[in-house]
């Protein structure tokens, strides 16, 4: 991989900062000529080809396989089977902690799920491996596959999502929902969705004796690392993983899973380098999806439309083998003030691969049975949906009373309401068309996402040229961390953004964390603003502590770090640049390490969560069903914006799922067999360009001084949440139907004319 | 992948000749082949790659008046041409509305005829499909099929053609030019897809080695060009097979339907032509009532293969539409959003 020369934006002017700045993203021009190298680019001397056979049952076992007749195809070099394969450390099925996937990698011939690798063919060419798994001609026996939400026995399960308890209450909900005036008693069903990230899985794995060469995309270069090393045997600083661009990965890159270490594994059978890439609908299995879940909420309100109680239960599936519970009822912790919540799971097991996060797991599924729901509440107590829910507004959260550590949320729905038009909208549905006579209807949501933090580490440096560098195992899927991070990084040391060698994704460099829970931001921001500080102290040192310095006496306290020079605090005609203290000190560079983290102290004390109103405008042709949305805004406070640009794109992205979770996408799954008939991006349906309305991003100024030092509370998912609820209210509103199962299809909205 | 020979014949002679031949397929574009061929749905021996052919890439008028369109004129090419467009503005905007715009640019007028199904199950190797495989069953019947066929199906398969270019043009009377092992022969398009019976895996008239050359269109089809449109239901804007969709074209004379055509697509395993409806509005005025009537004739026989009883009002629905926006007219321009109901859509600025 050649060394990354990530552009700058000479074009934009700063005003004595970086973060804040609407810089365009740095390594746009590399990814524009096809310059950026993903994993798949990547083709070491000596390089074959794997391809994975797949399952095509989702239940039984592998009786045969034809090995003889694939490695019979002109060339393939072997073929990597149960029975013949290199030994792994420990057992793939052990979960050493939550952020493991229990995975298969051709340790026993059982079926779990369809598109279960069974076989991987190593050849010389593409086509001859490929060619090679199909001639494997696997005999199963068979069993009735699980499938469904009714599959069979629902259980418990101890927590859901990482960690969450599984049930949560406060209050008396059935006391509340007794009193209430009015109840809602409503069922929504969401459906399985994959990841569908445009990049497909991949790795090309080298082995060097003990020494481990991989390039994969992952939103978590250590915890891939880590895995990797207990799975082989091997110390971590033997491998080496460059993870430099992700084509996306929206929680499906999050965890290692069962095909990359395939890739491991085969490099290690053969001895030479070996390249595994996903087939699209590879990826509809061992990489993770979400579940889908039927949702039942029971909500009570008073004559005024006060919230008396909700009450907001989930079903969801896992695996046979292992555990992910989607966290659906918990979307309901923070947003309405009823003195009454419960929240309940409940789950089936079926044979699918193991679900895992996706596109904020539990908040967006929740959020689209809660928004529907709150506007059925609001419909039957004849309140506009936005003033019910001004009315019910959480001052403190309500499931646990804590004040937030921010919460600009009037300020989003005042916003977005006005930006929007709202207070146009009739109460009623099916009042308003378009001059084309189609139906028009207008609905809202309610954004709601944890401002998380992880663990992350940065190492700053400031060198005799004048220049510093910001070194940090981060991840930039697409989300723009190449741009955001290192202007964090400039503040952080006080340089001119192009004076600082940005260093990242590579897993040499320090720990930052996992990108994932939108917190990536915020973690590794954390680390490089507190290695920056450090760095600074050091420099400051040299300079205070050094009498032929004009700084001499002035005291770590006493000076301010700007465009490469430290200033003192109380005499800004006072001053030395970077380069001069370190001459003078006779010391190439200086250099210092900081680390993110969670406050559990200000975790303790404060609710903290990122908000936002998004209000959509949708369009349904009265007779035909079809529904295209029109418009949508949203408006959004997540703390401290560090690049408005960026950040904008990602909420874009956000409501664009949010639109494609109420309207398009689902993973169609045969009742019988348990397999996806829709496993490509022909017939599994994401938005398209005519899909998508103009959408109008409001950014809500917001501080935060207990998030972290940098008060941000990042932006990555909740785009996705409230805009589902506002799409598919906006659809009763058009039509006066209801409905209840998610994606809205045609058929639904043809019952009446 | 399954090794195969590739051929590239220098004449249409050639070409019949070398495709003629057991486990031998003809390729254009290839953007429905070769994905069949990546998914292991078909396994062929021999690829005769046709697009080097010369003569097949002209539109052109003939000395009666028909359009003569090469079969491998590009989707894009065809839904382009303005005087195409102008006289046949239904078949354009079929044209638009189907696949993507690369794919439009790739695809050819022969190919789109001889797509296969999108049935998943067909897709799906491991599933059991009489079209793929005969006699092996049908998993759709009792599958996930909300998306199958409600006309001309049987119990050995309910798949459905998915072409929308192919609605307008049965509509219209099209003529499909043959070259096969015994010289030239044309059909009717309305006669060039077969309906499964007991024999889902025969899908067309063409016998081994025929190849389309050239698809006409009658000169009487120009005289529906002020009253013709295609209407297509799908599951988003772009990109997506139809639900239903339906080509309309009236000859209007003195305020009474002079002449009418309907074809239905998405709906059965060819495009389906629907003639009892074309009757009914023959010599009466163009009005809802006429065009509901219609709607009703059209659908008589329609059937739920499964889960998809709404198609059968759905296709009552979008046959009125279709009729109603048809004799509103033809637009001037083919909108931004051809064949959608929100083609009047303000602020649409994307095909």
């Amino acid at each position: 991989m050649p060394e990354l020369n990530l552009t700058s934006a000479p074009a934009h002017l700063r005003h004595g900062s970086n973060i804040g700045q609407p810089l365009t993203r740095r390594d746009g021009v590399l990814k524009v000529k096809g310059q950026a190298t993903y994993a798949a680019d990547n083709h070491p001397p000596g390089m074959l080809f794997a391809v994975m056979a797949v399952a095509s049952i989702s239940r039984g076992r592998v009786v045969s396989l034809d090995v003889a007749a694939a490695k019979r195809h002109p060339g393939v070099v072997d073929v990597m089977t149960p029975d013949h394969k290199p030994e792994l450390a420990i057992d793939p099925e052990i979960k050493t902690n939550p952020f493991v996937f229990r995975m298969e990698v051709l340790q026993s011939h059982e079926v779990r799920y369809a598109n279960q690798p069974i076989a991987v063919v190593i050849a010389e060419t593409l086509e001859a491996a490929t060619e090679g798994a199909l001639l494997l001609a696997p005999r199963y026996e068979t069993l009735p596959a699980l499938v469904g939400l009714d599959a069979g026995e629902s259980f418990v399960p101890p927590v859901v999502g990482v960690g969450n308890p599984t049930e949560s209450h406060r209050g008396d909900v059935e006391a509340g929902l007794a009193t209430a005036e009015k109840q809602i008693d409503a069922t929504y069903e969401t459906p399985p969705q994959y990841h569908n990230a445009m990049e497909p899985h991949a790795i090309v794995a080298s082995w060097d004796g003990d020494r481990l060469q991989i390039d994969m995309p992952t939103q978590g270069l250590m915890l891939s690392l880590a895995r990797i090393a207990e799975l082989f045997g091997i110390a971590h600083d033997k491998i080496h993983i460059r993870s430099p661009f992700l084509g996306g990965g929206f929680g499906s890159k999050g965890l290692m899973a069962g095909p990359p270490t395939l890739g491991i594994m085969a490099a290690k059978l053969v001895g030479r380098p070996v390249k595994l890439v996903l087939r699209r609908e590879q990826m509809y299995g061992p990489v993770g999806h979400r579940a889908p879940t039927r949702q039942r909420l029971r909500i009570g309100a008073d004559g005024e439309g006060r919230l008396t109680a909700l009450d907001h239960h989930a079903r969801t599936v896992s695996s046979t083998f292992d555990d992910f519970y989607e966290p659906a009822a918990d979307a309901s912790h923070t947003l309405y003030a009823a003195p009454a919540i419960r929240t309940s799971h409940d789950a089936v097991r079926v044979n699918t691969g193991t679900p895992l996060f996706m596109r904020a797991p539990g908040e967006a599924t929740g959020s689209i049975a809660l928004e529907s729901a709150i506007d059925e509440m609001a419909w039957a107590c004849g309140i506009d949906p936005l003033a019910f829910r001004l009315k019910n507004y959480a001052e403190v959260e309500p499931m646990t009373g804590r004040p937030f550590s921010s919460k600009a949320l009037r300020a989003c729905y005042d916003q977005g309401a006005a930006r929007f038009g709202w207070a146009k909208r009739s109460l009623q549905p099916r009042q308003m068309r378009d001059d084309a006579g189609l139906l028009v209807g207008w609905g809202m949501g309610t954004a709601t996402f944890p401002a998380l933090m992880f663990q992350a580490e940065a190492r700053a440096v400031l060198r005799r040229d004048g220049s510093g560098a910001m070194e940090i195992g981060a991840h930039d899927m697409g989300q723009g961390a190449w741009t955001a991070l290192a202007q964090i990084a400039a503040d952080a040391v006080g340089l001119d953004i192009d004076r600082v060698d940005f260093k990242a994704g590579t897993s040499d460099l320090p720990d930052a964390g996992i990108a994932g829970g939108s917190a990536h931001t915020a973690t590794a921001g954390a680390a490089i603003h507190s290695a920056g500080a450090a760095v600074i102290a050091k420099l400051a040192d040299l300079a205070t502590n050094d009498e032929r310095s004009p700084l001499f006496g002035a005291g770590n306290a006493g000076v301010i770090a700007r465009d490469g020079r430290l200033i003192r605090r109380d005499d800004e005609s006072r001053s030395e640049s970077y380069a001069e203290i370190l001459a003078r000190a006779g010391v190439a560079e200086v250099e210092a390490r900081g680390t993110g983290a969670p406050n559990p102290a200000a975790m303790e004390q404060y609710a903290m969560h990122a908000h936002g109103a998004v209000f959509a405008e949708v369009k349904v042709d009265p007779e035909l069903g079809q529904v295209r949305v029109s418009r949508m805004v949203g408006a959004f406070a997540a703390g401290r914006i560090v690049n408005p640009h960026l950040v904008k794109s990602q909420l874009f992205g956000g409501m664009i799922w949010g639109l494609s979770f109420a309207l398009h996408e689902e993973a169609i799954t045969d009742r019988r067999s348990g397999r996806i008939m829709n496993a490509n991006l022909g017939e599994y349906h994401i938005p398209v360009n005519a899909d998508v309305p103009p959408l109008d991003v409001i950014t809500v100024e917001e501080h935060d001084p207990h998030v972290n030092a940098l008060g941000i509370k990042g932006v990555g998912e909740i785009g996705i949440t409230g805009s589902a609820g506002a799409v598919a209210n906006a659809v009763w509103h058009a039509t006066g139907v209801r409905v209840r199962r998610f994606p809205i299809r045609i058929e639904e909205l043809l019952t009446q004319r | 992948m399954k090794p195969f020979d590739y051929v590239r014949p220098a004449t249409v002679t050639e070409a019949v000749a070398a495709a003629a031949q057991p486990g031998a397929v003809y390729l254009a574009a290839g953007t429905n082949l070769l994905d069949l061929m990546k998914g292991g749905i078909s396994r062929p021996d021999r690829l005769v790659d046709v697009t080097h052919l010369h003569g097949l890439d002209q539109i052109e008028t003939l000395a009666d008046g028909s359009l003569r369109i090469g079969a491998l004129v590009s989707n894009a090419d065809l839904a382009h041409d303005p005087e195409f467009a102008r006289t046949h503005p239904a078949v354009a905007e079929a044209l638009l509305s189907g696949a993507s715009a690369q794919l439009r640019n790739a695809a050819t007028v022969g190919g789109n005829l001889l797509q296969r199904t999108r049935c998943a199950y067909f897709y799906d190797t491991a599933s059991r499909c009489n079209k793929r495989e005969a006699g092996s069953g049908c998993d759709a019947r009792d599958g996930e099929n909300r998306g199958h066929a409600v006309l001309g199906w049987s119990e050995s398969c309910i798949a459905t053609h998915p072409s929308d270019f192919c609605v307008p043009l049965v509509a219209l009377d099209a003529v499909v030019e043959i070259e096969g092992r015994s010289g030239r022969r044309e059909i009717a398009l309305d006669a060039l897809h077969r309906l499964p019976g007991n024999t889902p895996e025969r899908e067309s008239a063409l016998e081994p080695g025929d190849l389309i050359v050239a698809v006409r269109l009658p000169p009487a089809a120009r005289g529906f060009a002020a009253h013709a449109r295609y209407l297509k239901v799908r599951e988003r804007t772009s990109y997506a097979f139809a639900v239903v969709s339906a080509a309309a074209a009236l000859r209007i004379e003195n305020g009474k339907i002079a002449e009418a055509r309907l074809a239905l697509g998405g709906v059965a395993a060819k495009p389906w032509r629907a003639r009892a409806a074309e009757d009914v509005l023959r010599g009466v005025a163009p009005t809802a009532d006429a065009f509901q009537e219609a709607a009703w004739r059209a659908l008589t026989e329609a059937k739920a293969s499964g889960d998809n009883a709404f198609k059968i009002e759905l296709a009552r629905r979008i046959v009125v539409r279709a009729l109603l926006l048809a004799a509103a007219g033809a637009p001037a321009r083919i909108p931004a959003l051809p064949a959608s109901p929100f083609a009047s859509m303000s602020g649409a600025i994307h095909a």
